[in-house]
């Protein structure tokens, strides 16, 4: 976008230009996003549990509930506590939604559609997804209660816990494609599919699960809501807060819990590329063309994304909350062992060259996309026709790419 | 037991600073308003101290001050989530005093009224214990029924709940014409709901991890502590005062078929339709608990059915409630009846007025609540709300 | 019931005088017990193998006691305390009803408790049971392993259940009266 509007302005402007328009958005997404879910999330439950939910603001479907909702929390009083640590006590809010924010700038919704294309961005989205804990640590430490302080410390022990898994089930897309760029990683599972990376191997299918385990317990969701625990801790980390602050840390659950289920979305389902390439020939035409097929590419991630959230969210009404140390235990004894031992099986599996469905299944005129750093394609081609070994093609290219 | 002892051996590992909590008197998962002064050491509990008498309503003071029938509107008050079976166990024990003989109709009126207001009582005790541990959907499950329960108590007396239905002398007044016929169709829907509780909780891994072989009351240390109910039962105890009360209260049950609900050699009576005891769960357990209120659930069921034949093969008069100045005996009697949170005990002293010289009112979940101290020593803080919430208090019964 | 079974002899040929009375004719027949063998005759209730009374069911106070002067030559009863024990048992099923009568001050000095020995060692339900009628009724026991007040505020003045006592006129600063 900035080469566009460099045609017309200074580079510094057309890089402010970009810049505030992609916050723009990102923001629209975040403000959006939370107050759709917010409002989903009422619906469903109340569909789950033989309740109608809000049904009268904003006309049939109560669809405006949250926006009144919003209305109030802002005119609501800004309390704290007096034995609450001031400063620490209004900062958390913002430590808590800034990192959730700031993940999405390195998400893409499509074949470069993202805030800040930077080609280790399943590291930075992990790292600073991990963040936001600190926002409810200080607001358990700030709040000067002791409920709150209990769900600040629960939340420290169950994210440390388990941003190891979580890590480790996203280095399995990772070495499957060589590649940290998400944008990269949905792009090879263009096609059919059965090119999706959950369906590359046994392996990879029951990672996926261990993924959403893992960051369903890092978004702080039931059952591993351990930091609010409404029966236990009254409210846990937010018991202090009321207002807009207090909206902030929802903002920011719903917001990472749309993270993570983008995150799944493109390193297990293809990101924007649908079951079936309807528009593979669109964006192959370029133009005009393109946008529509992207813009396209965006509804379906989008849609994979609150797919994710919503299961979320039926998760949330069904299950009881797990003890804290059966968290853990969760953790360190089932989620762990199945993230390594599935690491070490798709890296069997790639190394064997075992087939994956869909070299077989494929019905993909255009050939099929392969699961595979193009470059090391381009290699093997590249060796095939100069007659030269792939392995010195490879280094030639490494070099090259370097 | 290994499972018991787990909590102990990590207490053990690590010791931190003790940090005094007030669990209540306004947290969610005490129901009501008692006050849990906890100790804990990290998530782990040392010491809790239960503080009880924020709902003290002097409801004795004032028995001796009201004739038994104005007094019954009292007694609904005391247990108010059973106030049908609180109602029966005042207007028993006023009826043993004046010796009064019950018509064959009103005794299956109350058998059948006392048995839907267990159903209505444990559907709360289980919703609010699914609550406890987190899950809130099936809260609502058992308040959508609990709620047609209510429908036919407001048909039958007008009021929803607290009821004053059941009074010394009988009911206040026959049930409504076609009424029969609309508690049978609600019991024939409702028992195939059971089994959505079941798979929501009773069988769920989440719930059989946070409640098996937690919170486990020994068959010694519910005697003891006169633990009644579904407690007692719960840890294995074959006593039901339905079947081994006094005889007042027993003949009520005369010629109902009904099988106490307590476990032996592992299996409960009845629990083939039901999912069989999870290996993890101790019998006394918060498990255990739970599940003898389920599988009473089906009893109670069984019963109002069994009523429902009878009061329609019965003849003659439903009863009629005393007059309010009648003036009781000299004497003084106590009648404890087995109500859905155990047994409800009162004792009546009468000085030959209308007006008792004194009443007291044995509450179950009184007792029921002093285990929680010994029983919370040395477990995870979560499990504080697993236990209290297994015994299913009412407040306004243990502060009266 | 307990249409005097075996363990009433046998309480009688033990506990000798002790037994202060037995009244079969009441509805729910009674024994009486003097203070000072409350805690044996429990103890030795729960344990007879004819007896068994293993469950303490309740603990009840009363207060014979008429305020108003004009009735209370009428009452029919010299003031005192009775501390009623409600028993039973889940293995043979007997109940039982034990009666303490106290007087109601010690020493006949009003406003000093009169004392009783706690049952907390024979049933661990009678802690809880002991300190509501402590609570309402000002029995003190002693042996108790912490008698406090149990449903009133610990700085409550007066034990309400007792016939003469009068409401406060103000408890930190809320009308009474």
């Amino acid at each position: 976008m900035a080469e566009f509007f460099a045609q017309y302005m200074p580079a510094w402007g057309a890089y402010l230009l970009t810049a505030l328009i992609s916050v723009a958005l990102l923001l629209a997404v975040v403000g959006l996003g939370a107050l759709f879910f917010i409002w989903a999330e009422r619906k469903v439950a109340g569909r789950i549990q033989d309740r109608l939910g809000p049904t009268r603001t904003g006309g049939k479907f109560g669809w405006l509930q949250s926006l009144a909702d919003g209305i109030k929390l802002i005119t609501k009083e800004d309390l704290a506590p007096a034995d609450a640590d001031r400063l620490l006590f209004r900062l958390a809010p913002y430590v808590s939604l800034a990192p959730s924010y700031a993940a999405l700038l390195a998400l893409p919704f499509a074949d470069g559609w993202v805030g800040w294309e930077i080609n280790t961005s399943v590291f930075f989205l992990l790292a600073i997804l991990g963040l936001e804990v600190f926002g409810v640590i200080l607001a358990g430490y700030a709040s000067g209660s002791k409920w709150s302080l209990f769900g600040g410390m629960r939340q420290a022990a169950q994210v440390v816990s388990y941003e190891v898994p979580l890590g480790m089930c996203g280095v399995i897309p990772v070495f499957l494609c060589g590649t940290m760029s998400l944008t990269t990683i949905g792009n090879m599972q263009a096609g059919w599919a059965t090119n999706w990376l959950i369906f590359h191997d046994p392996f990879t299918f029951m990672v996926f699960w261990v993924y959403f385990t893992c960051a369903v317990a890092s978004v702080n969701r039931a059952p591993f809501d351990l930091a609010e625990a409404e029966s236990e801790l009254v409210a846990g980390f937010h018991t202090e807060y009321s207002g807009l602050r207090w909206s902030f840390f929802f903002m920011a659950e719903y917001n990472s819990m749309f993270v993570v289920s983008g995150l799944a979305a493109v390193l297990f389902f293809g990101g924007w590329n649908g079951p079936v390439p309807i528009f593979a020939s669109w964006k192959a035409a370029g133009g005009g063309w393109e946008i529509v097929a992207d813009l396209a590419g965006c509804l379906n991630f989008i849609g994979k994304a609150v797919l994710g959230v919503m299961v979320m969210i039926w998760v949330r009404w069904t299950l009881p909350r797990l003890r804290i140390d059966q968290v853990i235990t969760t953790c360190l004894k089932y989620c762990v062992p199945l993230a390594a031992f599935c690491f070490v099986g798709a890296l069997a599996w790639q190394l064997a060259s075992l087939p994956s469905p869909n070299d077989w299944l494929s019905p993909d005129p255009a050939g099929r996309a392969a699961v595979r750093e193009p470059w090391v394609e381009r290699a093997e081609d590249g060796a095939e026709r100069s007659g030269t070994s792939g392995a010195e093609e490879l280094a030639r290219l490494a070099e090259d790419k370097r | 037991m290994a499972t018991a002892n787990r909590e102990q051996i990590i207490e053990l590992d690590v010791r931190t600073d003790e940090l005094l909590v007030n669990m209540g008197p306004q947290h969610p998962s005490t129901h009501g308003v008692l006050r849990l002064v906890l100790k804990t050491d990290g998530e782990i509990v040392t010491h809790v101290e239960p503080h009880i008498g924020y709902l003290h309503r002097c409801a004795e003071k004032i028995g001796e001050n009201l004739t038994p029938r104005q007094w019954i509107p009292y007694t609904d008050r005391m247990d108010y989530l059973a106030a049908m079976n609180m109602n029966l166990g005042w207007s028993l024990c006023v009826e043993k005093l004046l010796g009064y003989e019950l018509p064959e109709k009103a005794r299956h009126i109350r058998v059948i009224i006392a048995e839907l207001g267990r159903i209505a009582s444990h559907l709360v005790g289980m919703g609010t214990y699914g609550l406890d541990l987190g899950t809130f959907s099936p809260f609502l499950y058992a308040f959508r029924e609990r709620e047609k329960i209510l429908d036919l108590f407001e048909e039958v007396c007008g009021a929803r709940l607290t009821n004053s239905y059941i009074t010394p002398g009988g009911v206040t007044g026959d049930l409504p014409a076609g009424w029969l016929e609309k508690c049978e169709a609600f019991l024939d829907q409702f028992v195939p709901v059971i089994t959505e509780y079941h798979t929501l909780l009773t069988t769920n891994a989440i719930f059989i991890q946070r409640t098996a072989g937690i919170g486990v009351i020994s068959r010694e240390m519910a005697i003891d502590y006169g633990c009644t109910g579904p407690v007692l039962r719960g840890s294995g105890v074959d006593h039901d005062l339905r079947r081994d009360g006094e005889e007042r209260y027993t003949e009520m049950y005369d010629g109902y078929a009904f099988e106490v609900i307590v476990e032996k050699d592992g299996h409960y009576p009845r629990d083939h339709d039901y999912p069989p005891v999870p290996p993890e769960a101790v019998l006394g357990d918060c498990w255990h608990r739970f599940y003898v209120r389920m599988l009473e659930v089906m009893q109670a069921i069984d019963i109002v059915r069994e009523g429902i034949e009878f009061y329609r093969a019965s003849s003659g008069d439903w009863g009629h409630p005393i007059k309010l100045n009648t003036k009781l005996p000299k004497g003084e009697v106590y009648l404890e009846t087995e109500c859905p949170r155990g047994q409800m005990g009162f004792y009546l002293v009468s000085d030959g007025s209308a007006i008792p010289w004194r009443v007291r009112a044995r509450s179950s979940c009184f007792c029921n609540l002093s285990v929680t101290e010994e029983l919370c020593r040395g477990c995870l803080l979560a499990d504080v709300a697993a236990i209290v919430g297994s015994l299913d208090i009412v407040m306004g019964e243990i502060d009266r | 019931m307990s249409e005097g079974p075996q363990f009433l002899d046998a309480l009688k040929s033990r506990f000798g005088d002790h037994i202060r009375g037995v009244n079969l004719d009441n509805i729910d027949p009674w024994v009486e017990v003097a203070p000072e063998a409350i805690v044996e005759v429990c103890r030795f209730l729960k344990t007879d193998p004819d007896a068994r009374f293993d469950m303490l069911n309740c603990i009840s106070g009363v207060d014979y006691f008429q305020p108003d002067p004009a009735k209370a030559k009428r009452a029919g009863f010299e003031p005192h305390l009775e501390v009623v024990y409600h028993l039973s048992s889940t293995i043979t099923k007997h109940t039982l009803v034990l009666k303490v009568i106290l007087p109601r001050w010690k020493d006949d000095q009003p406003g000093q408790l009169p004392e009783l020995d706690s049952v907390a060692g024979v049933w661990r339900t009678a802690d809880w049971h002991e300190r509501e009628v402590f609570d309402l009724m000002g029995v003190y026991f002693r042996g108790h392993p912490g008698l406090k007040r149990i449903l009133l505020p610990e700085d409550w003045e007066g034990h309400p259940l007792r016939k003469d006592y009068e409401l406060p006129l103000e408890y930190h600063g809320i009308r009474g009266r």
